[in-house]
């Protein structure tokens, strides 16, 4: 036997391992298939999708363009502020969430709890914070940006925590060898190591919450999504095709900026 | 251009050298954060006094969700497994497609920049499209239902999944490729020995990940009619039975708290 034969003996053999997943995967592809009902489907679905496509097509320029409170800059201006104030809101109240629960911070316990509770604030659907939102606020942008931050907070103190339990713990323990008091450990020991992750995570979440900011019209709390899903429950394809216009592009610009301002902060250099 | 309006800091060492030190950046990115911010309070008409006089209003209608109405129990089964069924399905199919729509859209394999130009802008207006209008779309086309939410989801995995894998293609070690192919092995047969193996791991532990988001999402989804528990969610809500919205925000959470496990079980498998 050849040096590349005994290589190829020596091989992992997870046949079994894969084939069993394989199997289940196949049967929770047929057991979810008993959802799709093809008698649901609307006959006339082709000739909606045709006009759909059209409307979207030739936009309505004049929505597009003209700068008042119901053009698509202003509401795109609006989306805009409703994300950045909520993305700021959430990353603040994040911080104290990613401490209780990382697990090199706080005893074990406390930490488990933190992440249920997480879990919880992070399922709850947007549409009913907002509705408990509104109550407080009233209907309009207020409303969304409180919505924003409370949405945000799940998953920045999830990434948050990841950058804190990979702390570098060496770093601590020369500072203190070297008589630094706590509050100088965590001014030039803690901050330098979290602070790029964190801002990078955090800039993240602002490209996300832009995406999300349609979710927040269903409740009549502010932005581009309530036009959007009124416009579309009237079959007003134009003016949809305007504003998804404006929206697709402001959203692959901020993720081009974002993506080299974090690339720039993580790595050094763009 | 920055280093030009505020001048270096000039600094004379012991030794006679001069030296200059760059300003920091720091304070103009704080003054640009902080005007941000003004402008953001002002066009959201975002007002402390408010938050502080009637933030108890928020915790009304969370008192009222407790205690959920566990009769409400029996009528939860069945939108919920809808709504499990359809996201699985829908991330299924879309991480299945995404696998040639990625091959297509990464520039080491396919040479035809045309090709790989469509495809990568394809990808991104599909990623940038908000999943709720996609649904919301779908539901004029396919009908109220599940196949409209499940066309949705599809739509999203696919965009999403597409692009991670594509950008993993695209830095993958081209060496062991270049070298079947000179073998002469064809494109499709070398990149399934070659780059493959590569990718395979990062593509499930990607799928798996889109798949955890996705349950989340597909509980929305039926608030716009495309199926699954968010018609309950919405009727809960429109009837202000908070109650049954407790047990049905009670029975989703338990719901994604099982599948984020089983799958950060594997994810952490593939890792």
């Amino acid at each position: 036997m050849n040096a590349i034969e005994t290589q190829l003996a020596s091989k992992p053999r997870n046949k079994r391992y894969i084939l069993m997943t394989s199997l289940l995967l196949l049967l929770l592809f047929l057991w979810s298939l008993s959802t799709i009902n093809l008698r649901e489907i609307e006959t006339q679905g082709f000739s909606v999708a045709v006009n759909i496509i059209s409307g979207i097509l030739q936009p309505d320029l004049e929505l597009l363009l003209t700068f008042n409170q119901q053009g698509v800059l202003y509401l795109l201006i609006e989306t805009i502020a409703i994300a950045f104030l909520g993305t700021i809101i959430g990353a603040i109240l994040a911080i104290p969430f990613a401490f209780f629960s990382a697990s090199n911070v706080v005893p074990a316990p406390i930490a488990y709890v933190t992440r249920i509770a997480l879990i919880f604030i992070r399922t709850v659907p947007a549409i009913v914070y907002g509705l408990m939102f509104i109550r407080v606020t009233g209907p309009g942008a207020f409303a969304g940006v409180l919505t924003m931050a409370l949405t945000s907070i799940g998953m920045l103190s999830k990434l948050y925590v990841d950058a804190i339990e990979d702390l570098d713990a060496r770093i601590l323990e020369s500072m203190t060898s070297i008589g630094c008091n706590t509050f100088e450990k965590i001014r030039f020991g803690i901050i330098p190591q979290l602070f790029a992750m964190f801002i990078s995570i955090v800039i993240y979440r602002f490209d996300m919450n832009l995406r999300d900011a349609a979710v927040l019209g269903l409740v009549g709390a502010g932005g581009i999504g309530a036009p959007l899903i009124f416009a579309m429950n009237a079959y007003r394809w134009n003016e949809v095709g305007s504003l998804l216009i404006g929206l697709v592009i402001l959203i692959l610009l901020v993720e081009w900026i974002s993506n080299r301002v974090r690339t720039k902060l993580v790595r050094g250099k763009v | 251009m920055y280093d030009r309006i505020f001048l270096p800091k000039k600094i004379t060492l012991e030794n006679g050298e001069t030296v200059y030190e760059k300003r920091s950046r720091i304070p103009f990115i704080i003054a640009l954060l902080v005007i941000a911010t003004y402008i953001s309070i002002k066009v959201t008409g975002f007002e402390l006094e408010i938050l502080l006089k009637r933030w108890t209003e928020f915790f009304v209608i969370v008192g009222q969700m407790i205690p959920p109405n566990w009769q409400h129990l029996p009528n939860i089964w069945v939108p919920l497994l809808d709504t499990i069924k359809m996201s699985l399905l829908g991330s299924l199919l879309g991480a299945m497609v995404a696998l040639p729509v990625a091959i297509l859209a990464s520039s080491n394999i396919v040479k035809n920049r045309f090709i790989v130009v469509l495809f990568k802008f394809l990808l991104s207006i599909l990623r940038t499209l908000p999943t709720l209008i996609t649904a919301l779309i779908a539901t004029f086309i396919f009908g109220l239902g599940t196949i409209a939410g499940t066309v949705a989801i599809f739509l999203f995995t696919l965009a999403y999944v597409g692009k991670l894998l594509y950008e993993q293609i695209e830095n993958v070690d081209m060496g062991a490729f270049e070298a079947m192919e000179s073998l002469g092995l064809t494109k499709i047969q070398a990149f399934r020995y070659a780059v493959f193996p590569q990718v395979l791991p990062n593509y499930l532990s990607t799928s798996l990940f889109c798949f955890e988001g996705n349950v989340r999402y597909a509980a929305i989804l039926g608030y716009v009619g495309a199926g699954g528990i968010g018609l309950l969610l919405n009727e809960g809500l429109g009837w202000r039975n908070y109650a049954n919205v407790g047990t049905i925000l009670f029975m989703l959470v338990i719901t994604v708290f099982i599948i984020e496990n089983i799958s950060e079980h594997f994810r952490k498998k593939l890792m």
